[in-house]
């Protein structure tokens, strides 16, 4: 499903942010991608999103490949592929259902189908009473969950999450989380960017990519142990 | 629908700049149309006279009228006359007694008519080039009855070279407020693309194409070509009607024109929003 093949990704006169990354997560898989600040999750998630092209390497995701998209074809890539931010980056006018809709009108929905849509992605999130809510006035859990519900929106295969607990309480989290748990349970591809130790060491059986200085340096899968589990 | 009421929403957002820019336009195309009129009229005048292009072959004292007869439906056989007309010496005379009423009392006191008799040419439309005229002319001087041959092709010509600095000058000058006009609606649309940043950024996340994303701010281009041209159609109005009112009588730009303007606007704007919205939403994915 994602394929990262001697990847390097350098910005214009700094550090290469990753530095010969290969790895393989497979269709139906629930993967954390861990490691310090800087060491290149964000980049990760980039370029499996195509925000960008490797300096070096291939990225392969579904049929699509970084050598030979065009750029007309990223739109297409991108509804197969949502995208969680930890800073929400909702529309601060439009109302928890508007912002679902939005995403829907932006990639060409009927209009007829797209109220429908929204009040079940919101019930999915479980933020259906909360529809006609701005997101000012909605707390930082239920921001994300409108995220969520945005980026699900396209009925995407794979979900990117960049994290997505980062900016949330312990209650919050646990929450959001489940909610992550159950898309994956219904067969969606979950990649999501972590720092948080301890949510991985709640989660044993989830596979775990660390990385460093943007160097892949642990695959639990690989290893046949995950860090922190015990012993 | 959304694209317009985005686009609109784009206008307001930034009234000074939008207004700048449809100012830029109006003006720039304001320029053109006052050429244009000027073209134009100068064009309907030259038609005029141009019909009314004459050779006049003189023809020596004594010239037998039968002679000239034959001659006359000969000449009216070349390709490029229109029609022959006789003007005996009485006729020359009377012709300028009366075009010439202030020197009416010369006229009527000369014992011995000094003015030669001749044969007046109107060339065919389409035969009216300076080569034309010249070939005629040759072709006159080739009997032995005409003493001279006169024809009034070189003032039409600077009228005609009149008419083409005129028109030079309004590319020119149109051309140079037109290019102000597209930076300014450039940095207009990108300052609107820039305010919406954030929207822009979601819709690339979520999947939209480039062209939806670009359709609104091209049509904000659009409406704003298209008021800066109704501005310099407007502009262009009042001139002609100032003019048309206290100085000569100037006749109004035909309607292709107009709407070659208005084309020429919107396609300005467009143009000019496209190129600002290209780099900015670059820039953003960039991000």
């Amino acid at each position: 499903m994602i394929q990262f093949r001697s990847v390097t990704k350098r910005y214009a006169r700094s550090a290469p942010a990753l530095d010969d990354v290969s790895f393989h997560v497979r269709k139906g898989e629930f993967v954390f991608l861990t490691g310090p600040s800087g060491a290149g999750k964000t980049s990760i998630l980039k370029l499996i999103h195509m925000q960008g092209l490797p300096t070096d390497g291939e990225v392969r995701v579904s049929k699509y490949s970084s050598r030979k998209i065009r750029r007309r074809e990223i739109p297409e890539l991108r509804r197969r592929v949502g995208y969680v931010f930890q800073d929400f980056r909702l529309l601060e006018g439009l109302t928890a259902a508007e912002n679902v809709a939005f995403a829907l009108e932006c990639t060409g929905t009927p209009k007829a189908r797209i109220q429908p849509r929204v009040q079940r992605l919101l019930g999915q999130v479980g933020l259906a009473p909360r529809a006609r809510s701005y997101p000012r006035e909605l707390s930082g859990g239920e921001q994300q969950r409108v995220v969520i519900a945005r980026a699900l929106a396209t009925e995407p295969v794979v979900l990117l999450a960049d994290e997505p607990t980062g900016n949330l309480d312990e209650r919050a989290t646990t929450g959001v989380f489940e909610l992550f748990r159950s898309i994956h349970a219904a067969g969606t591809t979950v990649v999501m960017a972590t720092h948080d130790a301890e949510l991985i060491r709640r989660n044993p059986g989830i596979r775990v990519l660390e990385l460093e200085n943007g160097a892949l340096v642990y695959d639990s899968l690989a290893a046949g142990t995950v860090p922190g589990a015990p012993a | 629908m959304r694209s317009v009421r985005e686009a609109a929403r784009g206008m307001r957002r930034a009234p000074l700049l939008s207004g700048l820019s449809i100012t830029a336009i109006g003006l720039s195309l304001f320029i053109i149309g006052l050429f244009a009129l000027t073209a134009h009229n100068i064009d309907e005048a030259l038609t005029d006279v141009e019909s009314r292009v004459e050779v006049v072959a003189y023809l020596e004292e004594g010239t037998p009228e039968e002679i000239v007869s034959v001659v006359r439906s000969e000449i009216e056989g070349f390709p490029e006359i229109e029609d022959v007309r006789y003007v005996s010496k009485v006729e020359a005379l009377y012709d300028a007694s009366r075009e010439l009423t202030e020197f009416s009392d010369v006229f009527s006191d000369l014992e011995v008519n000094p003015l030669p008799a001749s044969l007046e040419l109107r060339l065919r439309e389409g035969s009216r080039t300076p080569e034309d005229v010249e070939r005629v002319a040759e072709r006159l001087r080739g009997y032995d009855f005409v003493e001279d041959v006169r024809y009034g092709r070189a003032w039409v010509d600077k009228v005609s070279s009149l008419r083409r600095i005129a028109g030079g000058a309004a590319l020119a000058l149109g051309g140079a407020f037109a290019l102000g006009a597209i930076l300014l609606i450039g940095t207009a649309v990108r300052m609107a693309v820039l305010a919406r940043s954030r929207e822009i950024s979601i819709m690339q996340t979520v999947g939209a194409t480039d062209a939806f994303i670009r359709r609104p701010f091209l049509i904000e281009g659009l409406l704003t070509g298209v008021a800066g041209g109704i501005l310099a159609s407007g502009l262009t109005w009042i001139a002609w009607w100032t003019v048309n009112r206290s100085l000569l009588e100037l006749q109004w730009l035909p309607d292709l024109w107009v709407a070659l303007g208005m084309i020429l606007a919107a396609a300005i704007g467009v143009l000019a929003a496209g190129r600002g919205v290209r780099k900015e939403i670059r820039r953003i994915e960039a991000l």
